[in-house]
C-alpha cells in the first residue's frame, strides 16, 4: 500500500531557519553561563556540593558583595530621583520645553559613555589633582581630601556611576511621564484636588511601578559594571566585580569553584533585580501604554 | 513653585553633567605647564600602541557588526514570517546579555574554550579574536535584535515575501534585496550602537588578553596624567558621533516612510 496522496505531509523544516541563532546563543551565551552555574555547585572532582556557596560566607567576600550592593543601591536611588526630577521638569513640569530634545539626545550619549573613559573624566575633574579639586583649594581654601572626600572610594564610585544612571532614568521614565493623561489631571482638578494632591494620589501611584522597576534596572546596571571601577580605583577596592576580575586573572581565592560561586552570586543578584524590573514594568503598563 | 523646582532640578543635573566634560577637556589641554596646548592629543595620537589598539578595536567592531547583521536579520525575519510562536522566547534570550554581567560570560568562555577543551578557541590568537568577536556580538545582541525587530514591525513582511516569491526570488534574494533595504535604518542604528559598545569595551578584551582599545586606555590611565583625559575626550566624541548618526538615520528613515 503506497501512500501516494498528493497532500502528503512534508517534514516540517521551518525550524531550520532559526538553527544558526540557537547554536550561537547556545554556545556563546547559555552554555558559558550554565558552566559557571553548574561549577558553583561542584567539587573540583565533579561531585555535587553546596560547599562553594557556603564558602562565600567569609568576611572578605561578604564585604565585597555588600559594598557592591551599597554602591549599586545608592547610585540607582540617586539616579532615579535626579533623573525623575529632570525628566519631570521637561515633560509635566514647568521647565523650558526646548530643552527636551537636547536633553534626551544627550542622555542617549551619556548613558553609553561608560567604562574606562568615564573614570578618566571624573579623575580629571574631582580626582586628587582634578580641576575642581584644585580650584576649590586655591580659590576657597577648601581641601576636599582633608574633608574626607576621596574619588577612589564608595562615594566616588556612586558619584561617577550617576553619570550613566541619571541619563538611563531620563530615557526610560520620559515616555512614562508622557503617558500621564491630561484628563486625569483635569478630572482631579474638577473634583477639587490641588496640584500636590493630584501628584500624591493620582500621578505618583501610576508612575510608582515604573520608577521602582527602573530603579531595579539601574541597580543591575551598576552591579555588573567592571571597567569604570577598575579604571577608577585599580584592583584595590574590594567590590564583587573587581574581586571576580582578580579571581579570573589569578585565582586569588585559591579555588576555581569558589570563583564560580562568586560569579553565580552576581548572576543571582542581577537576575533578581531584572526580574523585579520586568514584573514592575508589566504592572505599570496597566495604566501607561 | 513648580517652575522653581523644574529649573532647579535641570540646573543641578546639567551642572553635574557639564563639570566632568569640562574637567576632562580642560585637563587634556594642560600637558604643557602654563599654557593650553594640544600636546596630550599629539602624544596620544602619535603613540604606536594607540594606533594599533584603536585599529584593532575598529576592525573588531566592523566584523562584529557584519556578523550581528548576518545572524539577526535572517533570524528576526524568519521568526516573524514562519515561527511567531517563538518570538517571546527569542526576545527573552536576546535580553539575557543585559541580565548576566559580561564578566560572568567571559569567565564562562575562558573555562569552556580553553586549550584543553573540546573547542580550544583560546589556544591561538586568531581563535581568541573570533571568541572575542562572538562575545561582542553577544553584548550587542539585545540592541541589534530590538532594533531590527522594531524595523520589521513597520513593514508587511508576509506580503513582501509573497510578492517576491511570486516573481521568482529565492530566500537569499528576498533577504538581501527586499528585507534588508527596508530595515536598513534599523540595522544601521543597531550597527552604530554596536560600534559604540565595542570600541571602548574593557572587560572581555582584558580577560581574553587581546590588544584592544579598552585595555590600552586602562593601562595608560594607570601610568599617565594628561593623556587619559585626552583619550576620554576622544572616546566621548566617538560616542557622540555614533548617537548622532543613529538620530540621523532614524530621522531619515522616518522621512522616507512619510514620503511614500
Amino acid at each position: 500500500m503506497v501512500n501516494s496522496s498528493p497532500a502528503r505531509r512534508r517534514l516540517p523544516l521551518t525550524w531550520l531557519g532559526v538553527v544558526p541563532f540557537f547554536v550561537f546563543v547556545g554556545l556563546f551565551l547559555l552554555l558559558p553561563t550554565l558552566y559557571i552555574v553548574v561549577g558553583a555547585f561542584r567539587t573540583p572532582g565533579g561531585d555535587f556540593t553546596f560547599d562553594n556557596i557556603i564558602a562565600l560566607n567569609t568576611p572578605s567576600i561578604l564585604s565585597a558583595y555588600w559594598v557592591s550592593i551599597k554602591i549599586s543601591f545608592w547610585s540607582a536611588l540617586l539616579g532615579c530621583l535626579i533623573g525623575f526630577a529632570m525628566a519631570a521638569a521637561i515633560t509635566v513640569g514647568k521647565g523650558p520645553r526646548w530643552m527636551r530634545d537636547p536633553l534626551l539626545t544627550f542622555s542617549g550619549v551619556a548613558s553609553n559613555f561608560a567604562g574606562v573613559p568615564l573614570a578618566f573624566a571624573f579623575i580629571a575633574t574631582i580626582g586628587p589633582a582634578g580641576i575642581i579639586t584644585l580650584y576649590l583649594r586655591t580659590e576657597f581654601g577648601i581641601n576636599l581630601r582633608l574633608m574626607g572626600f576621596n574619588l577612589l572610594s564608595t562615594l566616588g564610585l556612586v558619584i561617577t556611576y550617576l553619570f550613566f544612571q541619571i541619563p538611563l532614568m531620563i530615557l526610560i521614565i520620559t515616555p512614562a511621564l508622557d503617558g500621564l493623561k491630561r484628563e486625569w489631571r483635569e478630572a482631579a482638578a474638577i473634583l477639587g484636588a490641588t496640584n500636590a494632591q493630584y501628584w500624591r494620589k493620582v500621578a505618583f501611584p501610576i508612575l510608582f511601578p515604573s520608577i521602582l522597576g527602573t530603579m531595579a534596572l539601574l541597580f543591575a546596571n551598576a552591579f555588573g559594571a567592571v571597567a569604570t571601577a577598575i579604571a577608577l580605583t585599580g584592583p584595590s577596592l574590594n567590590i564583587a566585580p573587581i574581586l571576580l576580575y582578580a579571581q579570573i586573572r589569578g585565582d586569588v581565592l585559591g579555588s576555581p569553584n569558589l570563583g564560580y560561586a562568586l560569579a553565580f552570586g552576581m548572576i543571582v543578584i542581577t537576575g533578581i533585580a531584572n526580574t523585579a524590573y520586568i514584573v514592575l514594568r508589566a504592572r505599570s503598563e496597566r495604566w501607561l501604554k | 513653585m513648580t517652575r522653581l523646582w523644574s529649573y532647579g532640578a535641570l540646573a543641578i543635573g546639567i551642572l553635574y553633567f557639564l563639570l566632568p566634560l569640562y574637567g576632562m577637556s580642560e585637563f587634556s589641554l594642560r600637558m604643557i605647564r602654563g599654557e593650553y596646548s594640544l600636546q596630550a592629543y599629539y602624544v596620544v595620537l602619535g603613540d604606536a600602541r594607540f594606533q594599533a589598539t584603536f585599529g584593532y578595536s575598529v576592525l573588531m567592531a566592523l566584523v562584529t557588526i557584519v556578523f550581528g547583521v548576518l545572524l539577526v536579520v535572517p533570524t528576526a525575519f524568519w521568526v516573524r514570517l514562519k515561527l511567531p510562536g517563538l518570538r517571546p522566547y527569542i526576545e527573552f534570550i536576546t535580553l539575557l546579555p543585559l541580565v548576566i554581567p559580561s564578566i560572568v560570560i567571559v569567565f564562562g568562555y575562558i573555562r569552556l574554550y580553553n586549550t584543553s577543551s573540546w573547542l580550544p578557541l583560546t589556544g591561538t590568537a586568531m581563535g581568541t579574536n573570533v571568541l572575542l568577536m562572538f562575545g561582542y556580538a553577544t553584548l550587542a545582541l539585545p540592541y541589534m535584535y530590538r532594533a531590527v525587530d522594531t524595523g520589521l514591525r513597520t513593514i508587511d513582511v508576509a506580503t513582501l515575501t509573497e510578492a517576491a516569491q511570486s516573481l521568482g526570488a529565492g530566500w537569499s534574494a528576498i533577504l538581501a534585496r527586499i528585507i534588508l533595504p527596508n530595515v536598513l535604518g534599523a540595522v544601521l542604528s543597531g550597527a552604530f550602537l554596536t560600534f559604540a559598545i565595542v570600541i571602548g569595551e574593557f572587560t572581555m578584551a582584558a580577560l581574553l588578553d587581546r590588544p584592544a582599545f579598552g585595555p590600552y586606555m586602562q593601562l595608560l590611565g594607570a601610568n599617565r596624567a594628561y593623556e587619559p583625559a585626552a583619550l576620554a575626550v576622544i572616546a566621548f566624541a566617538i560616542t557622540w558621533a555614533c548617537m548622532g548618526l543613529i538620530q540621523l538615520v532614524t530621522r531619515f528613515s522616518k522621512h522616507n516612510r512619510v514620503a511614500r
